[in-house]
């Protein structure tokens, strides 16, 4: 995959227009994991912005993100900076080949409606 | 600005209608800035182009006009605070007539042009010619009856 | 018969270099109905209207077309000159053959060509032009001022200064809105009340003005230059023409636990009260549900110690209904309710507040009197934290999309004036932008931060909590990329205004249109931005959209310049191409006022003859003639072609076109 391809990815997932952050900075002001994380909310929905994906797929915020979605409720201009989060650990389990469900054995049917966070719960638990 | 080469067997037949308020002062730009398009546009002045009434543009196929451009404020600019709002539904709708009736959907074009776009309406109407020279004659809807002296 | 005439302009070389003038005229000749056709240099001369009218005259025209330059430019001219032959003015059509032809094409043959159709196209219109007459509407020499803030204020008393009688309607007890809450004003600090105050008092003593407090517009009917407009004159159960402003009664009061709506709920009022000392008019209100006589029928105290026998407990509401020339809305801004933030702790912690009532714990006349003090403990603050946007540029549904314009200068006033009150203070502001455009606004910012030492912090804050009897501000410092909690004793937030929310009965009775988030449409954003699309009807101040003082000022004024150019007229000149329905055919569905911009159509029932003998009575479109701005939008909309624009109308549009399109 392309850095095009795969920024277009996150963007699908996330389902969130990062073009509509203000930057104001409230999903960071609101986190209750801010410290743990390496890269803040805020930089996420930012970073996918400007199409640094790697580093997402490289940090661990994703493992630190209690997905509580204090970002999401508190967020003024309606984007999600937890549904970047969810959809780059997405990402990241996928590649990550290890499961017992393979990504592509999903229907892509699936792969739309389902919320990101119950497929990453579904990888982990089928993974033996 | 991209001149328009003439087919010298096909000129089309263009009716425009402008608004008073927007389009046609725009058009007067053109002029008045020489910006050049082609002879086959002609303006028909309307207060607004909400006073545009789709049996116009139905008539104007009828009558052998080859294609129809509406021309209006652009969205939220209307002089009249909502008449370009109703133009775009009724546009909309008049649309898909046309698609039923069978002729092209780019024969009929609806452009907010504002009264400053004097290049914006001399490249909508070259870019709209062009368009309509290479679909070639409308004949979906000539009026087939008598004519006078015929 | 039709007799028309054609009159070809060369415009010196502008047209004649590339259309063939003299050809025009001669294929034009020979038209169907044509009598006369004639070209010359230049026709808007004094010799070529000359020209025009003695053809007029000798050859009996009924109609003319000028071929020259675009009507946007000399159709004044040549209905003027029709006129003074004795011909319809609006009998004349312009055939655009500079604009439209000559200027954008190079070939002469083609551009003649054109120039044959265009002018044929305009002949084939003014076949069916009909003789019109632009009506004649009186005005009205008196102007409406809904809202007593500073915005009406300022409008009130620059029209009254051109001679004209202003009535100003406020819903309150006094005029003065919002400005009178305020302690200073940015960028001077100068005291809002000494600024305005004077202004107030200016519009009680003026001759000219006439001030109609605890009232509200109720109906109004007509149209510009005629609206006749009624008034509730709510019941204040106070004689108006009595009560002195002592303030005995006020004393007196039994009933002291009312919230002081004035000091925003921050202290409390008795029952019969001023709203405040330099209140116009300086008159006592009761509130009848605080009231003991009201709702316990024991009391009337106030009645026993007034002097002048001003109570009234009897009093009913009254109705005073009025003729006006002009209306000017100017009803103002409230601050948005904070259900929706709960976030930021308004509702369970006393100390967190919002700007306005920190206006109120900062002026001298209010409950701390200008002392800061907390409202929960009365103890003074020691770190005051300000969170702007509060509400404002939220597009998540909880609040407002817009930017509120006046919150990045007041909290900056505030922060300032808590710095230099209380230098032992710390302050923080978080902000998302800081958005100062004005003349010396931003140096005022910077005053702020660099030489009151407030700590400007770039980030939102996500959570206000109470611990311990503090007040925890967590908030992201995104300049730093961390996130932050400051301990603080008093938190302010800049809260979003919106439009006071009686605006939309209003608009809805005036019939000006109004957008999603309640503030009046302005006719023209950039070029008529003072003006309703309703004729006549005038925005000033918050009502039209967020602005700041200084800019509602001007707005009022401008507001005013416009008024007094409608009031100084006689006789308004109405446009005469204006919509007109065809009676027989309208069968009354509605759906033309539902399009109508201006609300200019309303319904009549008729009585018709059906034959026989028998009538029937049907209900059918009405246009009024001054109200209508002639867009047409109803021409099209009418589902049985009833409904068509004088000047413009269908058969004339479509004349047009075949005369276009014939080969």
């Amino acid at each position: 995959m392309t850095k095009e391809e795969r920024m277009e990815n996150l963007n699908r997932l996330s389902g969130t227009d990062v073009k509509k952050c203000m930057k104001c900075g409230k999903c960071s002001g609101r986190c209750p994991a801010f410290k743990d994380m390496d890269i803040k909310p805020h930089q996420f929905v930012s970073m996918l912005a400007r199409g640094k994906v790697d580093e997402l797929l490289e940090c661990d915020a994703i493992w630190n993100c209690l997905s509580c979605m204090a970002c999401v409720e508190r967020c003024p201009r309606g984007v999600a900076p937890a549904a970047v989060v969810e959809a780059v650990r997405d990402t990241v389990v996928r590649m990550q080949g290890k499961n017992g469900i393979k990504a592509e054995e999903i229907p892509p049917i699936v792969d739309e409606l389902i919320p990101q966070q119950l497929l990453v719960s579904a990888y982990r638990k089928y993974n033996k | 600005m991209q001149e328009v080469t003439e087919n010298k067997e096909f000129t089309p037949n263009i009716v425009a209608f402008c608004c008073n308020w927007c389009s046609y002062a725009g058009a007067d730009l053109a002029g008045s800035s020489r910006m050049t398009y082609p002879a086959n546009v002609k303006i028909i002045r309307v207060p607004c182009s909400c006073r545009v009434n789709p049996t116009f543009i139905l008539k104007a196929y009828q009558q052998g006009a080859d294609g129809v451009i509406i021309c209006g404020c652009h969205p939220g600019d209307c002089h009249y605070v909502t008449g370009n709002y109703y133009t775009r539904r009724r546009i909309a709708l008049l649309f898909s007539m046309l698609n039923y009736m069978g002729i092209e959907k780019e024969r009929t074009r609806l452009e907010w042009v504002s009264a400053a776009e004097g290049q914006k309406f001399s490249a909508v109407m070259n870019d709209f010619v062009k368009t309509i020279t290479e679909l070639g004659e409308n004949k979906r809807l000539t009026d087939l009856r008598v004519k006078e002296g015929e | 018969m039709q007799r028309i005439g054609v009159f070809i302009c060369w415009c010196g070389s502008n047209i004649a270099a590339t259309v063939d003038v003299k050809r025009v005229a001669e294929t034009i000749k020979s038209e169907p109905g044509v009598v006369f056709a004639e070209n010359y240099q230049y026709m808007c001369s004094e010799n070529g209207q000359q020209l025009i009218k003695q053809a007029i005259r000798e050859h009996n025209l009924t109609g003319i077309v000028v071929g020259a330059c675009s009507p946007r430019m000399h159709e004044v001219t040549f209905r003027k000159a029709a006129e003074e032959a004795g011909l319809n003015p609006y009998m004349v059509e312009i055939a655009n053959i500079r604009e439209h032809c000559s200027w954008i094409h190079k070939d002469m043959e083609e551009a003649t060509e054109k120039a044959v159709i265009l002018v044929r196209t305009a002949i084939a219109k003014v076949k069916l032009n009909a003789p019109l007459t632009a009506g004649e509407s009186p005005v009205t020499k008196r102007a409406l001022v809904i809202g007593g803030g500073i915005a009406g204020i300022q409008a009130a008393l620059d029209i009254a200064e051109a001679g004209f009688k202003v009535d100003i309607v406020e819903k309150n007890a006094t005029i003065g809105g919002r400005m009178a809450q305020l302690d200073k004003t940015f960028p001077t600090l100068d005291c809002s009340a000494c600024i305005l105050t004077p202004k107030m008092v200016d519009c009680a003593q003026h001759e000219n003005i006439d001030i109609l407090s605890y009232s509200e517009v109720e109906d109004v009917k007509g149209f510009v230059g005629n609206f006749h407009v009624k008034i509730r004159r709510k019941a204040r159960y106070v004689d108006e023409t009595k009560c002195t402003g002592c303030k005995l009664c006020m004393e007196k009061c039994p009933s002291k636990k009312g919230l002081n709506e004035f000091n925003m709920n921050l202290n409390t009022r008795t029952a019969i009260h001023i709203p405040f000392a330099q209140a116009i008019p300086n008159v006592a209100v009761i509130d009848s549900t605080q009231c003991l006589k009201f709702k316990t029928g024991k009391c009337g105290i106030c009645q026993k110690f007034c002097e002048v026998g001003a109570i009234d407990f009897t009093q009913q509401d009254t109705f005073v209904e009025r003729q006006y020339g002009a209306i000017v809305v100017a009803t103002g801004f409230k601050p948005i309710a904070l259900d929706n933030f709960n976030e930021f702790g308004y509702a369970d912690n006393k100390d967190v507040i919002t700007s306005l009532e920190l206006e109120r714990l900062m002026n001298a006349a209010g409950p701390t009197n200008g002392v800061l003090l907390r409202p929960s403990d009365g103890q003074h603050p020691h770190v005051v934290t300000f969170i702007q946007c509060v509400g404002s540029r939220d597009t998540s549904g909880c609040g407002k999309p817009y930017c509120s314009k006046i919150c990045c200068m007041y909290t900056a006033k505030h922060a300032m004036m808590i710095r230099e009150k209380y230098p032992d203070t710390e302050v923080h502001v978080f902000y998302i932008d800081v958005r100062t455009p004005g003349k010396n606004y931003d140096e005022f910012h910077r005053r702020a931060v660099e030489q009151y030492g407030v700590d400007y912090i770039k980030g939102m804050v996500g959570k206000v909590y109470n611990e311990n009897g503090k007040l925890m501000v967590q908030g992201a410092n995104l300049i730093d990329n961390e996130q932050v909690t400051i301990e603080s004793d008093l938190v302010v937030l800049a809260t979003a205004i919106e439009p006071e929310p009686s605006v939309r009965k209003v608009a809805t009775l005036l019939t000006a249109s109004i957008d999603t988030n309640n503030f009046l449409t302005e006719s023209h954003a950039k070029l008529r931005p003072v003006e309703s699309p309703t004729a006549g009807v005038y925005l000033a101040g918050v009502c039209q959209g967020p602005k700041d003082i200084p800019e509602t000022v001007s707005q009022a004024s401008a507001c005013a310049a416009k008024v007094i150019g409608l009031l100084v007229k006689d006789k308004l000149k109405t446009n005469p191409c204006v919509a007109m329905p065809d009676e027989m055919m309208c069968n009354g569905c509605s759906q033309c006022a539902n399009v109508c911009a201006y609300g200019a159509i309303t319904y009549l029932d008729k009585e018709f003859r059906i034959g026989g003998g028998k009538t029937e009575i049907r209900r059918v479109a009405s246009v009024n003639p001054a109200v209508c701005q002639g867009c047409g939008a109803c021409t099209v909309t009418c589902p049985s072609g009833a409904m068509d624009l004088k000047g413009f109308s269908s058969k004339q549009i479509m004349s047009e076109v075949d005369a276009i399109c014939k080969k």
